[in-house]
């Protein structure tokens, strides 16, 4: 049972905590897993996460930042003023749980589709693009000396990788090749400024409260690039749930997602924006094709992996609409 | 010749069983698991009844783009080439019509409930 190695663990690390209780396991595949579970503590108990790859699973895999990475991530924007959890612990060897960390649990919504529809975000969402704006500054202005190492991203390798991993699947998709053509058009070269990317800022990585959002999750594909990426990744239409005239995760427009980055003293260039926004676009679909390669060809031989491969002409049709639209709206 | 009934109609009596009788006896994850289940029955249902006619529309298309003749796997890989080499682009006449008629009836298959597909159905067809 998990619970001894993560009671022996709080203990060690938490003054007066006595162990665990109602430990279970959200999600997880193979070499990831995110657990809840209360620190049981006399002045109180603590709602916990764990977050950590099993024993065996410690390599990170192509694009991921590592847990270690993570942990670290979220302690400098936590210390930058971005709304996110407080790590509690890194995991050491002597703790036998694996790599990851232990942050503190925070109450909210991460579920998109609730957070546009429920009635108890309706005052919120109208101010979560703007809020976003400000909270992606934030994350960018983080100094580059206080970061870990991390892998550095650009368009030109982007659209190569992007282009390879298309490449391997050996399924004509006409429109990812207007999709990689036009972004090879209209590259626009290396930033001038390299700053942390969060890599994967959307809705649907947010906990979000009726007071606005709370926490910033999923650092696992943080890197080194262009801060217009996550800009520009937080309004491809995916992420939108249906709230399509809605650009930024569905909640509101653009223009209110660069007041908000502006505010906080930073400078929006649009035109990336709209680049990254197709990238994103793009990469979604590659994505979406490399879940049903996993599934056709890995262990895991589930039907949702099947179908998210059907999922790939949903950024077609929103490829077709950013780089050749019929009409208005 | 295989026997009636039809593969359409036996998956789509299977859907229905699933959706009406055994959905509502189950929750939790394995409700979750269901619903994706029955959601792949039905795009194989969809997928029965559109793709013969949209296969042969998107073959005519192609044949006319791009002067060859093939099968639709060959002809969408040469198109695929074509718009990489930038021999073929939006300026070919032709092409985003093309483009445009392909992924609505991969859409009208794969997704139908999907926003930007019904909105963009519901537009007129002409899209020079």
């Amino acid at each position: 049972m998990i619970e001894t190695e993560l009671s022996r663990c709080v203990a060690a690390f938490m003054p007066g905590a006595t162990g665990v209780r109602d430990a279970a396991k959200l999600s997880g595949g193979a070499s990831q897993e995110t657990w809840r579970f209360d620190i049981v503590h006399p002045a109180g108990d603590v709602g916990a996460i764990l977050r950590r790859s099993p024993k065996g699973y410690g390599a990170a895999p192509g694009r991921a930042a590592g847990l270690d990475n993570e942990a670290a991530l979220m302690r400098l924007a936590s210390a930058a003023g971005v709304p996110s959890p407080e790590v509690l612990h890194v995991l050491r060897p002597e703790d036998d749980l694996g790599t990851g960390f232990i942050m503190r649990r925070v109450e909210g919504e991460t579920i998109a589709r609730k957070i546009l529809r429920d009635a108890e975000f309706a005052a919120a969402r109208p101010r979560l693009a703007r809020q976003l704006g400000g909270i992606a500054a934030g994350i960018h202005g983080i100094a580059r000396a206080a970061l870990p190492a991390l892998r550095e991203m650009n368009a030109t390798k982007e659209i190569a990788e992007l282009r390879r991993e298309y490449q391997s699947f050996d399924w004509p998709r006409p429109v990812f090749d207007l999709a990689l053509r036009w972004l090879e058009q209209n590259d626009p070269g290396p930033s001038t400024e390299i700053t942390l990317v969060h890599g994967d800022f959307r809705n649907g990585n947010l906990i979000i409260g009726p007071d606005g959002v709370r926490a910033v999750l999923d650092w696992e594909l943080a890197h080194l690039g262009d801060p217009m990426e996550d800009l520009g990744w937080i309004c491809v239409n995916s992420w939108r749930f249906g709230e399509i005239d809605k650009p930024v995760g569905g909640f509101g427009p653009r223009e209110e997602l660069f007041a908000g980055y502006e505010a906080a003293g930073r400078k929006v260039d649009a035109s990336r924006v709209k680049f990254w926004e197709v990238m994103g676009t793009l990469r979604w679909g590659v994505m979406c094709c490399g879940m049903m390669q996993r599934f056709r060809i890995g262990p895991d031989h589930s039907m949702e992996r099947a179908m998210i491969g059907r999922r790939a002409s949903e950024t077609e049709i929103d490829l077709l609409r950013l780089l050749a639209p019929r009409g208005e709206g | 010749m295989q026997d009636e009934p039809t593969p359409t109609e036996l998956v789509h009596a299977v859907a229905d069983f699933l959706r009406n009788d055994i959905a509502p006896l189950i929750s939790g994850h394995q409700a979750f698991k269901l619903r994706v289940g029955i959601n792949a029955l039905d795009l194989v249902v969809r997928q029965l009844t559109q793709a013969a006619g949209a296969d042969a529309a998107e073959l005519a298309r192609l044949k006319d783009l791009l002067g060859e003749d093939g099968a639709l796997l060959d002809l969408n890989r040469m198109l695929a080439q074509q718009i990489a080499s930038g021999a073929l682009d939006l300026a070919t006449p032709g092409l985003k019509e093309h483009l445009w008629q392909t992924t609505l009836a991969k859409l009208a298959v794969d997704q139908p409930n999907y926003a930007s597909y019904k909105r963009e159905a519901g537009r007129d067809t002409d899209v020079s």
